[in-house]
Parts: structure tokens; C-alpha cells; sequence
């Protein structure tokens, strides 16, 4: 337990920086640090497959997509919709469209996995994009805010910032239950070995399925925060570029371990308005792809871990045994990842 | 649909699926000898596409050439950059796991992107065929059909042949069906294998360029072009089979059949069929049409 | 008379793919308290006679049964359960967890409850006890807490059997559990599958013939997925037929 102090403490750390953040940031910084936290819970999402399952899904953005859409359209128009209902019924119709993916999808594996996790995105894409359903290109928007009596009105700026705030700590506690459970563990030993699961006497379709759900369910959470902050949505939420930054974000923070998502999270949007800052590239902040493009590329090169694996790379430790109690996240000292 | 519309939705799948083709399997290739995953591969068809338009004045001003002299300069630049790239950029991905060649060529195409931005601008430009090609041939009584698409489709198939050829009769083509299924048998028999990645890779940007180049006249220059091909070509190498050419081949000309008479028959869902033939397949046979070969 | 307990069977088992025939019509008998070891040339279908009593692989025809019970139908996880442990050539262990957690992961099978995520998962007592009497059995009592992939092959040989123990089968289906190991080691791994003897049903599958005539009670000939003989050690050395056609080339 001694070697998960450090850990712990951080996040501990990063979760009360957050809560204290509004007092010392202007609306900009609340806006934005909202906006990352929803991203934050799209990637501890994913990384429940990919880190923790090994199954790298590439149609993330459709359960993302789903959980928004829903929001605005089964929001009433005359009044405020009750949070109570609203997000547990966007999280379940999510969850359900990742049950039908999953059912289908993990019939492959490795590359055609990923390729057929990306079909799916792409029907769900076309069908707001193509037809009526969703408003077409234009998207649609939300009318009036969800809220739950007085105290919970999502209107407010302040007030949604720690919503969010309680849902990242929510998604981030229940993973890590989830990640120390026997389900958790044996998602752990079929992203190690498979094969030995299955002849253990696991039968690892269900396990992986529920998975795939779970996920799925989170990603529309992360949806409904994000429809419910920006009022709209439209197609482009469901791309195959959301999909590919969501994937790239855990990968940047380091795959297997929670923290490393809500790091990748972070970084890239802070990355992102680095080299967009006019105030430090002037003109040349136009081109911030470019500088985003090339720090991407050295930080893989430089650290293969990931970004939560950079203290180890500092103090050139190597990684120790593991005790039984520190398994789902040590189960990627070697960063997981499919094979075709 | 009358025989004559019938002939050319055919002739415009075949082009598509042509085209897809090329692109398509210098993806392939590359993943299933060099096991790398390249996402800049739509780039490169994008970077062609630039060229076409943006080498075509600079051609004509220095060596006063017209259409072919560009595509002979492209060409000879997609080689050189390929290998440069080889050289410079992928040669350290062979040995990373294929999320980091994920994270890496995906930085890479932000890269390209941007590059692009600041050489030639992000304006949509279109691209004249050379007029010896601009013409149109008679189809049926009313009818006709543009020459250049003709073109293009000859221009892939004379390429394909080229490839066949390579592949199945000469030595280097041996090498590297080899080097796909034993590297270090391969490399124990003293052939370079360093030389042999760099050669492949080089030859699938080449082909990767010269497809945007030739397509430019037909589908116009315009910034997402890269990343709308990539999906694409992805869809290909995974209906095809990782590494199989053939498999690309049939895959290409599948998916270039169902888009284009999906647009002509089924417009609302157009989009979406792609996709919707891919997963069909790929729970039929769950490791694609072909396995490597 | 005492009736030796056939704790699994399968019978005319056949593999046919495409043209090729990879087993043909074999039958094979694993009673309690024996080891029945399977030899063969390289390619004579011994892996695929354990993959189809395994049930990683269909058999194009025959039988399967596992503690009296038609099994033919059941997939891997589910034999697993029923009583039927397998171990494989190439090592299945877990290189980054410890050999504990190892034996725990391998345990949890028979204690799965994948609902309850609140709860820890190694604060099942059950498994964690399996887990030890495991790798007690294997040998591995004082290493619980090395990192697998940090063993030498010896000890993931013996870890890679203590993962099978661990949920606490009738039958042991072991794939060339020798294979790469040194004199001594060998013998530490006889010792332990005679140990093993008494309470399980073996099948074993190995290479090495003067380990296979030390501990086998019984002992099938496969040529080209044909069975040229079965019988005791005794019975197979002096057969005629298995003379010519396997211990000849040996």
C-alpha cells in the first residue's frame, strides 16, 4: 500500500485544486476547465476498455454523441427537464447502443475490432448527420437547461462547474472500485492473456461485453455534460476525429491507470490553448496544429509510458511486484494495447 | 436506370475503386510488412493532390512542361520524401506497439496539415486536366463520359499491373513477400532489410501521391480530403485482409461500387453503406476476405 | 473388483481440415489416480487431441465426456469449470503480476461474483486460500510475492501448474510441462506430478520419453493422427508396431 500513497495523494491533490479553481479563475477558466473535465470522464471512459480491458474501441464519440443528442431531444421545451431523470435515462440509452455495438463487435479482434467499433460510430454519425432525426448539419438546441429543484440549476456556470466536478469524482471513484473488484480484475488478466482466462474457466464474452456497456454508459454521462454546458449539439460530436482525440488523449496520459486519463485530459486541452495563445505565438498561433502535432510526437518518443509515467522515468525505478492489491492498474506496467 | 446511366455509374465505381485501390495498398503494405500503423497515409494523398496544383505553374514557368512533366516531378518528390521519411521518422516506429504508432502518425498528420497551411494556404482549389484529356466520349445516344476518368482508371490499372508484376516476378518483389511473413529469416539471409522497409515505404507514398495527383482534375483540392480518405482506405485494408494486395483490390472495387450506386439509388443512407458492408463482412469473416498474401 | 473412475473420456474423436484428416477415430481414457501420457511425432495430432478435450477446438465427430457428463458441447470456460485444468506449452502466466495474484486471478473462476464491484477482489478469502494451497502444491510457497515474469523457466513451468491447481480441478490436461528445463528441474517437476497423481485424473503430453516411462501409467501412440497403440509403458515399448513406426525414429 506504501507505493500507492504517492498516487493517491495526487489525485486527492488534483480533485482539491479543482474544487477550489472558481475562486481563483475568471469565467474563462471556469468555461474551460469544464469543458475539460467533460472531457476527462469521455476518456476515463475509454480508458476502462483500452487500458483496463485491452479492447481499443474506435467509436467512442458514438455513445458520446448518443448521450448528447438525447439530452436535447428528450428535453421539454416548455421548461427545464429534471437532472434526476434526464441523465440517468441519457446514460442507459447510450449504454443500450453500446450493447448492440459490443454484441456485434467483439465477435473480432485486434485491427478489425477497432475498424468495426468505427463502422458503428460512423452509422450512428450518418444517421444525425444524413437524416431529420438529428437536425441535420446544423445540429440542434437545447432549450432550457436541465435542473432539479433550486439548488440544481445547470443554468448557472458556477453551479454546473461543480456538477461536473462531482461527476468526474463520481466516474473517477466508481472505476477505481470497479478496477480493485473481481470484475476488474479479470478484465485485467484478459487484456494480459485471453487464453488463460478462458481456460481458467472464465467465460470472457460477458465479461467484455459489460465492459463495452459500462463504457458506453460513461461516455453518454460525458455526452449530457456537454450538451447541458454548451446548450447544442450537432453531428460533428459523433466524428471519427472525437473518437481518435479521445484515444489520443489516453495515450498521451498513459494507458492503465485512471489518472493518466484525467493527465491526457489536461494536457492536450491545455496544449491545445498553449499554442493557440495568440499572446504567445502572435501570428503564428493560427498554426497551433503544428506545435501540437510536434509535442505529440516527442512526447511518445520521449515517453513511452505516457505522461503518468513520467515521475519513474525521472527516478529511473523499475517496476517492482506488484501486491495482490494494486492489480488492474499495475497490470499495465507495459502499457496495454491490442494486437492484431 | 437505362443500360447507358447503368455503364457509367460503373465506370465511375471502377475509377473509384481504382483509385481507393492505390491508395489502399501502399496502406496495406505498410502495415502488414512493417507492422506499422500509418494514419498520415491520407496525408500523402492530400499532399499529391497540393502538388498537382501547387507544382503545375512552377513547371510550366521552369522546364515549360505541362501535365505529365508535373506528375513526373511529383513523382520523383513522393519517392524522395518517402524515403526521407523512412529514414527520419518511421524507421524508430517498427518496434513500438501499435497505440504509440497510433499517437505518433497521428501527430504527424497535424504536422502535415499545418505545413500544408503555411506553404499553400487552406483555400479549395480545383485543377485542370490537360486538354488533350478534357474531352468527352459519346455513350449510347445521349450520353457521353469524361476522358480524364478514363484516364484515371487506366493510370491505376496500368499501376496495379505494375505491382503485380513486381510483386510476383522479380526478385525484390520476392524479398519483400518474404520480409512480411519472416523478417529475420530475411535478414539472416543477408538481405538489407533496412533497405527493403525503406524501399516499400518510399514506393507506398510514391503511389499514395501520385493517386491525389491524378485524382485532383476530378475530386478538387480542398483541406480534409486527407482524412476522409484515410477512414477509407482503413475500411479497404480491413474488408481486404491486413496485407493481402488482393484483398485490397476486391475490397476497392466492392466499396467502389456500393458508394457510387449507393449515391445513385439509396441517397439518404449513401454515407453510411460503406460502413454497414464493412461490419457485415467482418462478422461474416471476422479476419477480413484475405489473410496476408 | 475396484472399477478404475474415468473421469474423462473422449471417444472416436476425429479432425478432419479440408482434405487433411489431423486425428481419426481416437479414443482415450483418463481415470483417477493415473497419468495416460500421449506421444507422438511431431504433427501426430497430439495438440489437437488436447485442444478438442479442451474444448478450445470443435472435433469434426466423436465424444467428449468429462466426469460421466457429454461435454462435446461445451465451450473451454465452461469444462474449466466443471472440473477440467489445462496447461500449455508455451507458458500462459502473467508476467507482471506476482505468482500469488497469479494463482488468485486463476482461483477467482470458481468464485466469480463479477457484480459486486464495491468489493475488493482480493478480500475473498477463498480464492486467496486456493491461491496458496496452489502454489504450496506447486512448490512456490516462498515466492508468493515475486513477480512472475521475473522467475526462472523452471519456476513459471511450476507456476503454470499451480494456476491449474488452483481451481481445484478432477483433471489435468498438461501440455509438455517439461519443455525446456534442465536435469534438475525435470526431476522437481516429476516429483510434482506424482505428488499429483493420488487425488487428479493426468493427461500428459511430452516429448521426453524417459520422463514419459518414469511417470506414465498408461501410455497412446499417435502416428499422423492414428492410434498405433495403448497400453501400459511395458506393453508400448516391446509393441511391434509402435517400434517401427515411432520409438524406431526416436
Amino acid at each position: 500500500m506504501r507505493a500507492q500513497l504517492p498516487k493517491f495523494l495526487f489525485v486527492l491533490a488534483s480533485f482539491a485544486a479543482l474544487a477550489v479553481f472558481p475562486h481563483v479563475a475568471g469565467k474563462f477558466g471556469v468555461d474551460l476547465a469544464t469543458k475539460i473535465m467533460i472531457f476527462a470522464v469521455l476518456a476515463l471512459s475509454l480508458e476502462l476498455l483500452v487500458g483496463t480491458t485491452g479492447l481499443v474501441c474506435f467509436g467512442q464519440a458514438a455513445f458520446f454523441g448518443i448521450g448528447a443528442y438525447a439530452t436535447v431531444l428528450l428535453s421539454p421545451s416548455d421548461g427545464p427537464a429534471s437532472v434526476a431523470t434526464l441523465l440517468p435515462l441519457c446514460v442507459l440509452l447510450a449504454a443500450a447502443y453500446a450493447l448492440v455495438v459490443g454484441a456485434l463487435s467483439l465477435r473480432t479482434k485486434g485491427v478489425y475490432f477497432i475498424m468495426v467499433t468505427l463502422a458503428f460510430a460512423q452509422m450512428a454519425y450518418y444517421v444525425v448527420h444524413d437524416t431529420p432525426l438529428g437536425g441535420g448539419t446544423d445540429g440542434i438546441y437545447l432549450m432550457m437547461k436541465p435542473a432539479s429543484g433550486d439548488w440544481l440549476d445547470l443554468d448557472k456556470p458556477l453551479v454546473m462547474y461543480r456538477f461536473t466536478l462531482a461527476c468526474l469524482l463520481g466516474t473517477f471513484v466508481f472505476l477505481a472500485l470497479l478496477g480493485r473488484s473481481k470484475f476488474g480484475h479479470a478484465l485485467a488478466g484478459i487484456r494480459v492473456n485471453e487464453q488463460r482466462m478462458r481456460a481458467t474457466g472464465f467465460s470472457t464474452y460477458p465479461y467484455k461485453l459489460a465492459a463495452f456497456v459500462v463504457s458506453g454508459g460513461i461516455a453518454g454521462l460525458a455526452g449530457f455534460l456537454f450538451a447541458v454546458k454548451d446548450g447544442f449539439v450537432n453531428p460533428e460530436m459523433m466524428s471519427w476525429h472525437i473518437s481518435g482525440e479521445v484515444l489520443i488523449i489516453i495515450i498521451l496520459g498513459g494507458l492503465g491507470h485512471l489518472r493518466g486519463a484525467l493527465i491526457g485530459a489536461f494536457a492536450f486541452a491545455l496544449l491545445q490553448e498553449f499554442f493557440r495563445s495568440e499572446a504567445i505565438f502572435g501570428e503564428f498561433a493560427k498554426h497551433w496544429h503544428l506545435g501540437l502535432g510536434l509535442t505529440i510526437i516527442a512526447s511518445v518518443a520521449l515517453l513511452p509510458r505516457g505522461l503518468v509515467g513520467i515521475p519513474t522515468q525521472l527516478l529511473g525505478r523499475k517496476s517492482g511486484a506488484r501486491s495482490s492489491g494494486d492489480l488492474a492498474q499495475a497490470a499495465s506496467a507495459k502499457a496495454g494495447h491490442a494486437q492484431p | 436506370m437505362d443500360l447507358t446511366t447503368f455503364l457509367i455509374q460503373c465506370l465511375n465505381a471502377l475509377q473509384y475503386g481504382l483509385l481507393l485501390f492505390l491508395v489502399a495498398s501502399g496502406l496495406t503494405l505498410i502495415f502488414g510488412i512493417m507492422g506499422v500503423i500509418n494514419l498520415a497515409h491520407g496525408s500523402f494523398y492530400m499532399i499529391g493532390a497540393y502538388m498537382a496544383f501547387a507544382l503545375a505553374p512552377f513547371v510550366a514557368a521552369t522546364v515549360g512542361g505541362g501535365f505529365f512533366t508535373t506528375l513526373l516531378f511529383g513523382l520523383i518528390l513522393a519517392v524522395a520524401l518517402g524515403y526521407l521519411l523512412e529514414w527520419a521518422f518511421y524507421s524508430f516506429l517498427y518496434t513500438r506497439e501499435h497505440l504509440q504508432q497510433v499517437l505518433m502518425t497521428y501527430g504527424l498528420i497535424l504536422v502535415f496539415e499545418e505545413l500544408r497551411s503555411l506553404l499553400v494556404g487552406d483555400d479549395v482549389h480545383g485543377v485542370q486536366a490537360p486538354d488533350f484529356l478534357s474531352g468527352s466520349i459519346p455513350l449510347g445516344d445521349m450520353m457521353t463520359y469524361p476522358v480524364y476518368r478514363l484516364f484515371i482508371s487506366g493510370v491505376c490499372l496500368l499501376l496495379a499491373l505494375c505491382m503485380y508484376f513486381v510483386f510476383a516476378k522479380t526478385r525484390l518483389g520476392m524479398m519483400i513477400r518474404a520480409g512480411s511473413t519472416n523478417r529475420e529469416m530475411v535478414q539472416s539471409l543477408g538481405i538489407d532489410i533496412k533497405f527493403l522497409y525503406r524501399v516499400v515505404f518510399a514506393a507506398g507514398v510514391a503511389i499514395a501521391v501520385l493517386a491525389g495527383m491524378v485524382a485532383a482534375p476530378v475530386s478538387s483540392v480542398y483541406p480534409g480530403m486527407g482524412s476522409l480518405v484515410l477512414i477509407i482506405c482503413f475500411v479497404v485494408v480491413v474488408i481486404g485482409g491486413i496485407g493481402s494486395i488482393r484483398g485490397a483490390l476486391l475490397a476497392s472495387l466492392l466499396i467502389g461500387v456500393v458508394d457510387t450506386f449507393g449515391k445513385v439509388l439509396l441517397p439518404q443512407v449513401a454515407g453510411v453503406l460503406v460502413y454497414v458492408l464493412m461490419a457485415g463482412i467482418l462478422l461474416w469473416k471476422p479476419d477480413g476476405l484475405f489473410k496476408a498474401g | 473388483m475396484h472399477n478404475p473412475e474415468i473421469l474423462l473420456r473422449g471417444t472416436g474423436i476425429s479432425r478432419r481440415w479440408g482434405g487433411l484428416t489431423a486425428l481419426d477415430n481416437v479414443s482415450i481414457d483418463v481415470t483417477r489416480g493415473s497419468v495416460h501420457a500421449v506421444i507422438g511425432t511431431n504433427g501426430a495430432g497430439k495438440s489437437t487431441l488436447v485442444n478438442i478435450l479442451s474444448g478450445e477446438l470443435e472435433a469434426s465427430a466423436g465424444s467428449v465426456h468429462l466426469l460421466g457428463q457429454d461435454v462435446s458441447r461445451w465451450s473451454q470456460p465452461r469444462r474449466a469449470r466443471a472440473g477440467l485444468g489445462r496447461s500449455y506449452q508455451r507458458n500462459t502466466i502473467y508476467p507482471s503480476f506476482s505468482v500469488l495474484e497469479n494463482c488468485r486471478l486463476a482461483a477467482q473462476a470458481m468464485h466469480q461474483q463479477p457484480w459486486a464491484w464495491w468489493r475488493s477482489a482480493t478480500s475473498c478469502t477463498k480464492s486467496l486460500q486456493a491461491a496458496q494451497d496452489a502454489a504450496a502444491q506447486a512448490g512456490l510457497q516462498d515466492l508468493l510475492e515475486r513477480e512472475a515474469g521475473l522467475l526462472s523457466h523452471g519456476q513459471k513451468r511450476q507456476l503454470e501448474i499451480a494456476m491449474c491447481l488452483a481451481t481445484q480441478p478432477s483433471v489435468l490436461l498438461l501440455d509438455e510441462p517439461l519443455a525446456g528445463m534442465g536435469a534438475e528441474e525435470t526431476d522437481r517437476m516429476l516429483e510434482l506430478l506424482t505428488a499429483l497423481k493420488s487425488s487428479h485424473a493426468m493427461l500428459l503430453i511430452e516429448h521426453d520419453m524417459d520422463a514419459v516411462f518414469r511417470v506414465a501409467d498408461v501410455i497412446t501412440v499417435l502416428v499422423n493422427g492414428q492410434l498405433i497403440a495403448c497400453g501400459s509403458p511395458e506393453a508400448v515399448r516391446n509393441s511391434p508396431e509402435v517400434r517401427v513406426a515411432y520409438l524406431g525414429e526416436h
